[in-house]
């Protein structure tokens, strides 16, 4: 044992690429699997919440009209510097989730490949759920699909890193920007990941984590009128909030994706849905003629 | 001095329309008495009564929903594609056989114009049925994976505005996939929908797998919350919309939602000007303005805000008002008195908040729901008039300088179902196209619908598309 | 000399001031154009409008014959029918005038006398335009000289599509100037664009004004030796300019389609188009014209149809 004492760190919000403390000025104790403290994490508020749809709203235009290639490459850069800070992941899902290291770098190599899926499908999702119609007149009619805007998503409870991703990348990697609220007792893996982020070329605003309560923040962020959809999953199992937060979301008719009645599995492939979920399909009509 | 060329009067005969005193409900491949009362449906321009109809009250919205579940059961989800391709088929051939009866029943019962109903809804009903037939058996190839399930039975609830076409944008694509649906048309305008009902009953559907009840708000409450449903489609308005997702939330029932609209026609100082002034009559004069992607803001460049107005007022002067029947009608009868105070209501704070109202001289019958083509000029984003929807045949002129203030306008609404452009250059169509937070935008042409391209809105517009091979999302697992 | 009202003085001052007039008028959308002369085409003319619009059709004609094979006999022919298109029924009014070739013009001129059937004759080495200027301006004098009320005048389609469009303007002034007679009068000049070899409704809006801007008292869309002919979005664009043209500068000009009208059904739906585009006071023979052989006898049918209530036959018809 060193006499050396460790210098800790603060686990903060990440807002606008900025790492503010919750304005609250409220923070609450992580455990880790066995209980024991790990870190004091910000606490984020309505306001906070406010502050980062704001944000998230901000960066929306500039990052829906970068090209999609270059999309693809900042995803990939998420990964590479994941790839880059292995270690620290692994150490984080251990802690938060209680397994074995190699089941936790098996789940960091996971999250790391689902960022390079993602990053793939930004310059093809066009493609595969785009269409040109043939329609009975003399007109040239094209259906793209176009983010939704600012999607407000309520990250998985139990799958704290992998999990995160997988309902991270592919919101944004169409374009969207979001707001996250992260596992309200895992959420170190999340706070790692927006410092990745910070580092990986991502404009500030486009990801937005919020470390806090789901029950506390979300009902904010679903009756939002600037949000333009949410996802429920971080709230499955709970039918009676989810509910309630389906009712607060047609205030402004929010694309919605229910929560499950149970965590799913994240290992599988995640398919188009995801992605999907948070398209609009925009069909553009022109005359042809000389 | 020449004399007038007087277009006289060239009604379309009624007598190929056959309309019972009273209609039933139909359920399971039937007409069957309902439980409830019944209502009353009239000519929107005569104020005639033309029938009386059965309401549905909450238990024969349960026979409706069982019997669409038995057929989903027992015959639809279990008949191969091929077979039920082959119904569609035949349904949208005797569409076309009943093509003029359908015309003039849609005209008598709406009060739109014969030319609308014959040469736009009822072409776009059949070519729909047409296009999805040919779907049902090509499931696999629509992009949901290899074995794409339906849903199970449909509750769709349907608009007053183009009473057949959205029954058609409802029930092709849900029995294609192998739903069973209920339908509930508008309580205004019911008849065609039991034509349909007949229709079906001609071409030897299964009972159950289309059900039609009519009624009013309450019916389509009950269909929405019944909990056999596992689809509901809505085409109506945003507040109704909204009112359904909180119904339906926590349910497992998916959704689809058509809803409201303020369009922006935008038209640039290089815009083919003849053309647009027909793209902005057809964009908020078709079917009396009761289209929820109307062009009811029009944004015109200032730079040419003078001439264009003028032609479109001299173009507005030729429009014919009136008799529905009228193969020369081009703006029929307000479908309701309801939407009629509506109109007026709204037309009236737009004068009272300053806007300049103008309609061209045109003699209005003295029955039935009449409103002249309106535009209102000197109109800002403040004005209600320009956020609101009117649903009806009035225009809000408002000004813009430079393309991003055009597209700024256009977005600054919670609505987003469409918008126009009108430019002959090309990149500009697609920049500021790409800018507009609008489900459809029509470039140099307005308010065209064909069966094999999306439609649908963005933010408060709703959600999920209708037609093409999107529209097949909303009724696939 | 120019004819061009004085609005548009700097307009027709320069080749290039001329250009740039040209093209800054509004582009034509070819789907939306054809579109709107669709809609018009679906108004539904019945009764006392068919008669109407069938008895001011039958005015409208200007029935004509541009064959190598015309013969004196021929002409003489086609002018009596043009004064008596139904010898039946002495309520028939008589068409608008005869067309013919420059040598013919004499003898059409001669069986019509002073019926108020006009003769029109093409000119200007009609129908490809190709030949020198002076040859162009000689034939239009032969014409004019031998008694032609109208003189139908085809533009150098080549100069056109070249760009010269300054070239195409002096022409018509040129062929204006050639139109006087001795006596002081002039005969009216129709300009024919030959719209089917401009292909574009851009052209023919171009075309439109230029010819209206240097002195032309009547627009005409085609020899009949070229296909397509007039249809009906080519007018609907030439409609809408004699109307624009009006309102800046308050001049009247007159539009005549020529060429594959053949029905009567086809003829109503013109003159549905030129009420609602250019307006009621275009309805008049002054005005509007359709050069036209073949649908003087199905105007005639369906008048006959009106007045008896039973379908006729070509039979009962003159072939003239």
């Amino acid at each position: 044992m060193s006499d050396r004492i460790d210098v800790r760190k603060t686990y903060k919000l990440y807002i606008g690429g900025a790492f503010p403390r919750s304005e609250s000025a409220y923070s609450y104790e992580v455990k880790d699997s066995k209980g024991k403290f790990v870190a004091n994490a910000a606490l984020a508020s309505r306001k906070d919440a406010r502050d980062a749809v704001a944000a998230a709203r901000k960066a929306f235009g500039p990052w829906a009209g970068r090209t999609a290639y270059n999309r693809a490459q900042i995803v990939y850069r998420i990964a590479e510097v994941m790839e880059d800070r292995r270690p620290q992941f692994v150490q984080a899902v251990v802690q938060s989730e209680g397994l074995t290291a190699s089941k936790a770098e098996k789940v960091v190599d996971a999250a790391i490949d689902r960022l390079v899926w993602y990053a793939g499908w930004a310059d093809k999702i066009t493609q595969v759920v785009g269409n040109a119609n043939p329609v009975a007149g003399p007109y040239f009619n094209l259906s793209t699909p176009e983010p939704t805007g600012v999607v407000a998503v309520l990250a998985p409870q139990e799958s704290s890193l992998l999990g995160l991703v997988s309902v991270v990348a592919p919101v944004i990697v169409t374009g969207n920007t979001v707001v996250v609220v992260s596992s309200y007792e895992r959420p170190l893996p999340a706070v790692n990941f927006a410092e990745v982020l910070a580092t990986s070329d991502v404009p500030g605003g486009v990801v937005n984590i919020l470390t806090g309560s789901a029950p506390t923040v979300a009902p904010w962020l679903a009756s939002h009128m600037d949000v333009n959809a949410i996802d429920l999953v971080g709230v499955a199992g709970d039918l009676g909030l989810a509910t309630d937060l389906e009712v607060a979301a047609a205030d402004n008719l929010k694309r919605v994706r229910r929560a499950p009645a149970a965590e799913p599995d994240w290992a599988v492939n995640p398919g188009l849905d995801a992605m999907t979920a948070f398209l609009e399909t925009k069909t553009v009509w022109h005359p042809i003629g000389v | 001095m020449t004399t007038p060329f007087d277009y006289a009067p060239a009604p379309e005969s009624r007598s190929i329309v056959d309309i019972k005193p009273s209609y039933g409900l139909f359920i399971n491949g039937e007409f069957v008495d309902g439980h409830g009362k019944s209502f009353k449906t009239i000519s929107p321009a005569t104020e005639e009564v033309l029938a009386e109809v059965a309401e549905a009250d909450d238990a024969d919205v349960d026979a409706a929903v069982k019997a669409a579940r038995r057929a989903y059961d027992r015959v639809w989800s279990r008949m191969p594609g091929r077979e039920r391709a082959k119904y569609l088929y035949r349904i949208a051939r005797i569409i076309q056989e009943r093509s003029r009866e359908l015309a003039v029943l849609e005209s008598i019962d709406n009060g739109k114009p014969i030319k609308e109903s014959r040469d736009v809804d009822i072409p776009i009903v059949a070519a729909h049925f047409f296009y999805y037939a040919g779907w049902a058996d090509k499931l696999e190839y629509a992009g949901r994976g290899a074995d794409p399930r339906p849903l199970g039975v449909a509750g769709q609830i349907i608009p007053w505005n183009f009473p057949l076409l959205m029954l058609a944008w409802k029930i092709a694509p849900a029995l294609a996939c192998g739903n069973t649906v209920v339908l509930k048309p508008a309580e205004t305008t019911p008849l065609t929908a039991l034509l349909f009902a007949e229709i079906c009953q001609q071409a030897d559907l299964p009972p159950g797998v289309v059900n039609i009840i009519t009624g009013a708000g309450g019916t389509g409450q009950a269909l929405v919350a019944h909990p056999g449903i596992d689809k509901v489609a809505f085409t109506g308005s945003t507040d109704v919309g909204k009112a359904i997702a909180r119904t339906v939330a926590g349910t497992d029932k998916k959704v689809t939602l058509e809803l409201g609209g303020k369009a922006a026609n935008i038209v640039f100082d290089d815009a083919p000007l003849d053309q647009a002034v027909e793209g902005i009559v057809t964009g908020i004069f078709f079917n009396q303005g009761h289209v929820c992607c109307a062009g009811s803001r029009l944004l015109v460049q200032e730079s040419i805000a003078d001439e264009l107005l003028a032609k479109l007022k001299r173009r507005m002067s030729t429009l014919r008002v009136g008799d529905p029947l009228d193969k020369n009608t081009d703006v029929g009868a307000i479908n309701s008195a309801e939407q009629l105070a509506r109109i007026r209501e709204l037309s009236d704070i737009g004068e009272a908040e300053g806007a300049g109202r103008w309609s061209p001289e045109c003699v209005l019958p003295q029955h039935g729901f009449w409103f002249p083509p309106t535009i209102f000029t000197g109109v800002t984003q403040a004005h209600r008039i320009a956020r609101e929807e009117i649903f009806g045949p009035v225009l809000s002129v408002l000004t813009f300088r430079t393309p991003a203030e055009a597209v700024e306008k256009a977005n600054n609404t919670p609505y987003g179902l469409s918008a126009g452009i009108w430019t002959e250059k090309g990149s500009r169509i697609l920049k500021i196209a790409s800018q507009l937070r609008a489900g459809v935008v029509w470039a140099n042409t307005f308010n065209k619908f064909d069966p094999t391209s999306p439609f649908g809105g963005y933010k408060e517009s709703g959600y999920g598309r209708e037609g093409g091979r999107h529209g097949l999302e909303a009724y696939l697992r | 000399m120019t004819s061009t009202p004085t609005v548009l003085d700097d307009v027709t001052r320069t080749e290039s001031s001329l250009r740039q007039f040209l093209h800054g008028l509004p582009g034509v959308d070819q789907v939306g154009a054809e579109a709107r002369a669709a809609g018009l085409g679906t108004r539904s003319i019945k009764t006392s409008a068919k008669a109407y619009a069938l008895d001011l059709a039958i005015r409208m004609v200007d029935l004509t014959t541009l064959e190598g094979q015309d013969t004196p006999g021929k002409v003489r022919a086609l002018a009596a029918k043009a004064m008596r298109p139904d010898p039946a029924d002495p309520t028939c009014p008589a068409a608008a005038a005869v067309c013919v070739y420059p040598d013919m013009v004499a003898t059409a001129k001669q069986t019509l006398g002073e019926s108020g059937v006009h003769v029109a004759s093409v000119a200007t080495a009609f129908p490809s335009g190709r030949a020198a200027l002076d040859i162009k301006l000689a034939d239009t004098r032969d014409a004019v000289e031998a008694g032609a009320d109208e003189i139908d005048m085809v533009i150098d389609r080549g100069a056109f599509l070249a760009g010269h469009y300054q070239r195409v303007y002096d022409e018509i002034v040129a062929v204006k100037a050639a139109c006087a007679r001795s006596n002081g009068e002039d005969a009216h000049l129709k300009v024919i664009f030959e719209t089917g070899e401009l292909q574009t409704y851009d052209n023919v809006r171009r075309v439109s004004w230029l010819a209206m801007m240097a002195g032309a008292h009547f627009i005409k869309t085609s020899t009949g030796k070229v296909q397509p002919a007039a249809t009906l979005p080519v007018t609907l664009v030439m409609l809408e300019a004699v109307r624009d043209f009006r309102e800046l500068t308050g001049q009247m000009v007159g539009v005549k389609p020529a060429g594959g009208i053949r029905t009567a059904k086809d003829a109503i739906k013109y003159l549905v188009m030129v009420n609602e585009v250019a307006g009621q006071d275009w309805l008049d023979p002054d005005w509007f014209r359709f050069g036209a052989s073949t649908l003087l006898n199905d105007l005639l049918m369906q008048r006959t149809k009106m007045t008896t209530g039973r379908y006729s036959g070509p039979d009962y018809f003159t072939l003239d």
